[in-house]
């Protein structure tokens, strides 16, 4: 009898050991950012590109939808994603705040006039700091929020075909 | 004499105790935090951009007067949990705390059935 439990017991214990190992090592450890949908962007400053003033949540707050892009001239990818946003600034219920990053006003300045300016705001951050609070490790990167700036989806890298689907689908609606 | 010295001694090693309570470690800080562009790198070994960055946000929040604790807070809440190394005990990662502990138990539970069984013979 004694021996049956043992036995019984290690080999629950091995199946039981056997499943954490295969769900854990199942599990993609890449940086997702799935956990930042339905938090609240609270506490906001960014200073405004053109003007010494201090950008605030109230300021963000005039349309129903807002999409925060994270930008630099001297970001390819960012270059490839620019004829998207300028498509996106064309929808009426949705402010684009861009938020220069890490980058010089002359040639950020430049930029959009090369290309053109998609952008209803438009901040800096300079030394990338105020985009920590935003859980941004890299550009380009968006924030689609609702008007309480709950974040609805975070888009890492240019946006893609499927994502402005995404945003005109849900800002429409 | 003696006691008066023994206690002011006592006095000055119980205040640097808590000055040193009082000091944060930054780079203790910043080898607890992944630098999620980098393979396996945690921001101290990092110079990456990325890890720069943070490096100057946790440096900001020690001069705010945050606590160790705080900051880390801050920092899940921005990017989540993965940022951490040391992730904080909650319900998700509750199997990744208890399962050591419940190795050992089960282990010294055996052993000690086996010893017995041996003893019994």
């Amino acid at each position: 009898m004694k021996k049956r439990i043992i036995k019984t017991s290690i080999t629950i214990f091995f199946l039981f050991i056997t499943l954490v190992f295969l769900i854990g090592l199942n599990k993609s450890s890449i940086y997702d950012t799935k956990d930042l949908v339905g938090k609240q962007l609270k506490n906001i400053e960014l200073d405004n590109f053109n003007e010494n003033k201090i950008l605030r949540e109230s300021d963000l707050k005039k349309n129903d939808f807002l999409l925060i892009n994270f930008w630099a001239s001297w970001c390819g990818p960012c270059r490839r994603e620019h004829p998207t946003l300028l498509k996106l600034n064309r929808i009426n219920n949705l402010t684009i705040l861009g938020v220069n990053f890490k980058d010089k006003k002359e040639n950020a300045k430049k930029f959009l006039n090369e290309l053109g300016n998609p952008y209803d705001i438009l901040a800096k951050d300079e030394l990338g700091k105020d985009s920590v609070y935003f859980g941004i490790y890299g550009i380009p990167e968006s924030i689609l929020v609702d008007k309480d700036l709950t974040v609805i989806k975070k888009f890492v890298g240019p946006i893609s075909k499927n994502e402005f689907n995404y945003i005109v689908k849900t800002v429409e609606k | 004499m003696k006691f008066k010295i023994f206690y002011i001694l006592l006095i000055i090693s119980f205040t640097n105790l808590n000055a040193s309570q009082k000091i944060i470690d930054s780079n203790n800080i910043f080898k607890n935090i992944r630098c999620l562009i980098c393979q396996g790198q945690s921001i101290a070994d990092s110079n990456s951009d990325f890890a720069q960055t943070i490096k100057l946000v946790v440096n900001d929040k020690i001069k705010e007067g945050k606590t160790e604790k705080e900051i880390y807070e801050f920092l899940i809440e921005k990017y989540g949990e993965w940022i951490v190394y040391k992730p904080p005990f909650n319900f998700n990662n509750s199997l990744l705390w208890i399962l050591p502990y419940l190795t050992f138990l089960f282990g010294g539970f055996l052993i000690f059935l086996l010893l017995k069984k041996r003893a019994n013979r």
